[in-house]
């Protein structure tokens, strides 16, 4: 039995990659994401205008959104509805970090970003660092956002993940709407450091502008943040449904009575998804509070932001990465791209939030697996059977003719 | 079979929308006051100016009486020429942009606006919370924002390119306390207002400060969250502490609903509300129910002059129906904005900022508007009554 299990664990060392290609695999990918979003901070604004940058930004966000949740529920299958709730937190959190650091640190809150943080654009870009001192308060109250979510996550999940279905939803959106509450009665922004000095901690952190929104948080958020904290949200969720864990989230969503009898802890993996999930959308609030133009207010989690992720998880297919991630661009481009068009004498922006509707719609109707289904886009099983669906209806075609 | 006529359907709806992008390709052309698709800057003596507004939504009365007010103002000046700006003819091109209402919205509207329309002045939001996020990125652009009926006092303190031409929420609460102190002779006062509306907490605030001042006493305090559709704990509670009247600073949509459930209650006070109630909408749907009611306004469409009375007969002919206090703010905003640019000594962001500082008694329908140094109008608030069916003009208060 002894030389048995010796002998196996030998095996399985003989057959598992040297650490340089191991190594080459986790790093691999990292330098992946920081090119694909250095490159999209140098050239998207200057070849294709503000606006185009603005809209990839938002995408970038939208993406990191979606694809946390599809953690839960997508792969857990669990149906979370309070997601804009963690956005909130997240954004609430690492604002007042930035926002109040800023003005314990600097004494204003003026950015103090480097070339790849959204710099102020009175500055001349020759005289900036790459990355800025206020980068990196930035990307520590990110960090902070991040964690302030994942913490509540656990805490509303434990007890309300013993929950299923309809009932995990009812608590999950009731949760996005205490959170949205609580934010509406906290107390208005203080304004000067003079003033911030003068108040503890605990008031600071009650100081966020209540139902008028946080205002003034200073503006580090770029493509090349989003980006590259995108790209690390969709690696980080695909090697989690390949992974063991991956795999129990996977036997949940399928059956959980026989994931049970199978050993898998349930509630144990369910949380676990929440808090993982609760986490990058924490994240993906921070960079939301960051962004210039975009207002951070209770309504930030409201259910019907939490509608607008659950929308791009199930277009995207329950269960696909970079489906949720095509998702989230089709569903932040749609609207604005109907933006002024015209058919004839019909202008559509007019028609813009029935269009869009309607193609949920027919999309619900015909493909109610989502886009992608459970499929990557990199699967070539999905290619092959596309190909030959598509062969399939050019030869019944044929023959019915 | 069903996988066939479901892979139609997808490559379908996939084609209708390329079909929708190409169109956008084809017809360059900018739609008259429409979001016109071009690139490109204005074409020689043209201007081009922005604005959003939530012409969809919970408040799209707001938006769409706002922009009839800009494209009405555009129309007149166009027609009289175009603007003079350092002894060059300009005429006048307007593009409006839906923000749905949402502040989210704000920046990726103000930004298309400015940086593909390449507007010179913004005129926008209604809701100062959208604007308050709207401000940030004219700030950031250099690029001047006129707000025609934001009247938090934050949104001014964005920076020194945001300007507003309407009064500022104090002054507003501070005259409604007063002519309900005054006018109405009421000595105690209920408030039911929405805690969810920066709005309508400020002119709460505000209120009540005037009121208490004033020797008035707050008898009930009652809070909703904007869309409920059942207020009659609210009222019941109210109707306890049996107020002389109630002050309800909310939006048009739910006064409505709450002067219908009041007056099923069985509570005849007078309601009281700030410029959030403007809008045809609440009379139509209220009707007999808002009777004997009063709210601070920017101007009334009865009152006796000779500017007021060309306004809304000209706006008449072009949208039929009166225009309320947001479509006379639209068009005071755009035509101050006009007049400045005839001052400006460029169309630069800072020579047109410049220019719009220096407004001092610019004759609008709504009043003669000085801009202060903290870029706010100072103006009177006007009260009007429901009586008849129509909306009448009351008082008017003038600033401190």
């Amino acid at each position: 039995m002894n030389t048995s299990a010796a002998q196996l664990r030998e095996r399985s060392r003989a057959l598992a990659p040297g650490v340089g290609l191991s190594l080459a695999r986790g790093v691999a990918p990292l330098v992946a994401c920081l090119v694909l979003a250095v490159a999209l901070q140098i050239a998207v604004r200057p070849l294709m205008g503000d606006y185009a940058a603005k809209l990839v930004l938002d995408i970038g966000v939208a993406v990191i959104l979606a694809v946390s949740l599809t953690i839960v529920n997508g792969f857990t299958g669990q149906f979370s509805m309070g997601h804009a709730g963690f956005l909130a937190v997240g954004g609430y959190a690492s604002g007042a970090v930035t926002y109040y650091g800023s003005l314990k640190v600097w004494g204003s809150a003026a950015t103090h970003g480097g070339l790849l943080s959204g710099r102020p654009m009175s500055v001349d870009p020759s005289t900036l660092p790459l990355i800025g001192s206020g980068d990196l308060l930035f990307v520590g109250a990110l960090l902070v956002g991040g964690l302030t979510a994942a913490a509540l996550g656990l805490i509303v999940g434990l007890p309300s993940l013993r929950l299923r279905g309809d009932y995990l939803a009812i608590v999950t959106l009731g949760f996005g709407e205490i959170v949205r509450v609580c934010i509406q009665q906290t107390g208005p922004v203080i304004r000067t450091a003079a003033e911030a000095a003068q108040v503890p901690a605990w008031k600071l952190a009650t100081s966020v502008g209540g139902a008028l929104g946080f205002t003034g948080i200073p503006k580090y958020t770029s493509l090349f943040w989003v980006w590259l904290i995108a790209g690390i949200t969709i690696m980080v969720a695909y090697r989690l449904k390949r992974s063991t864990y991956g795999r129990a989230f996977l036997s949940i969503r399928e059956d959980e009575i026989a994931s049970e009898a199978m050993g898998v802890n349930t509630t144990r993996y369910k949380v676990w998804a929440f808090v993982i999930s609760a986490f990058f959308a924490g994240i993906a609030g921070g960079l939301f509070a960051h962004t210039l133009g975009v207002g951070l207010s209770a309504e930030a989690a409201g259910f019907l932001k939490s509608f607008d992720i659950i929308i791009m998880v199930v277009l995207g297919g329950l269960g696909s990465v970079s489906g949720a991630a095509l998702a989230a661009m089709v569903v932040t481009l749609l609207p604005e791209w109907l933006r002024g068009k015209h058919v004839g004498p019909v202008d559509l922006s007019q028609y813009r939030l029935v269009i869009y509707a309607l193609a949920l719609i027919l999309m619900m109707i015909f493909r109610p697996k989502g886009l992608l289904g459970v499929a990557e886009l990199w699967d070539r099983s999905l290619w092959t059977s596309l190909a030959a669906r598509l062969k399939r209806l050019a030869g019944g075609k044929g023959g019915s003719r | 079979m069903t996988g066939t006529i479901r892979l139609w359907s997808a490559i379908s709806v996939f084609g209708a929308m390329a079909l929708l992008g190409a169109c956008e390709k084809k017809s360059p052309a900018p739609a008259p006051g429409g979001g016109g698709g071009t690139p490109a800057a204005s074409t020689p003596g043209e201007i081009t100016i922005g604005h959003y507004g939530s012409l969809t939504g919970a408040q799209a009365t707001f938006g769409k009486s706002t922009d009839n007010g800009i494209k009405l103002a555009v129309k007149e000046v166009n027609a009289a020429g175009g603007v003079t700006v350092a002894g060059k003819k300009y005429t006048v091109r307007l593009v409006s942009e839906d923000t749905e209402g949402k502040p989210e919205k704000a920046g990726t509207v103000v930004t298309k606006l400015i940086t593909k329309d390449k507007v010179v002045c913004v005129l926008g939001e209604v809701a100062s919370s959208v604007s308050l996020q709207g401000a940030p990125v004219c700030q950031e652009y250099g690029v001047p924002m006129i707000t025609p009926s934001s009247t938090n006092p934050d949104v001014t303190k964005v920076g020194d390119m945001i300007f507003r031409v309407c009064f500022i929420d104090p002054f507003q609460g501070e005259a409604c306390a007063k002519f309900a102190r005054g006018e109405l002779k009421a000595a105690k006062v209920a408030v039911l207002f929405d805690q969810a509306s920066a709005y309508s907490v400020g002119l709460k605030d505000e209120f009540n400060k005037a009121f208490k001042a004033a020797g008035g006493e707050i008898v009930s305090e009652q809070a909703y969250t904007q869309g409920a559709s059942d207020f009659n704990a609210q009222l019941t509670r109210i109707r306890e502490s049996s107020p002389d009247a109630i002050f309800i600073p909310g939006y048009y949509s739910d006064v409505t609903n709450i002067a219908l459930q009041s007056r099923k209650l069985g509570m005849k006070m007078p309601l009281l509300g700030g410029d959030g109630w403007d809008s045809e909408e609440l009379g139509k749907n209220a009707g007999e129910s808002i009777e004997g009611c009063f709210y601070s306004n920017h101007y009334a469409p009865d009152q006796p002059t000779e500017e007021i009375r060309a306004f809304v007969s000209t706006y008449k002919a072009d949208f039929g129906g009166v225009p309320d206090g947001l479509a006379a703010l639209g068009y005071d905003g755009a035509r101050l904005l006009f007049e400045a640019m005839g001052r400006a000594k460029s169309l630069s962001g800072t020579d047109l900022r410049d220019a719009i500082g220096q407004a001092r008694g610019f004759k609008g329908v709504t009043g003669a508007i000085t801009l202060n140094d903290h870029r706010d109008a100072v103006k009177n608030v006007v009260m009007v009554e429901r009586r008849g069916g129509q909306w009448v003009f009351r008082a008017s208060i003038e600033p401190k």
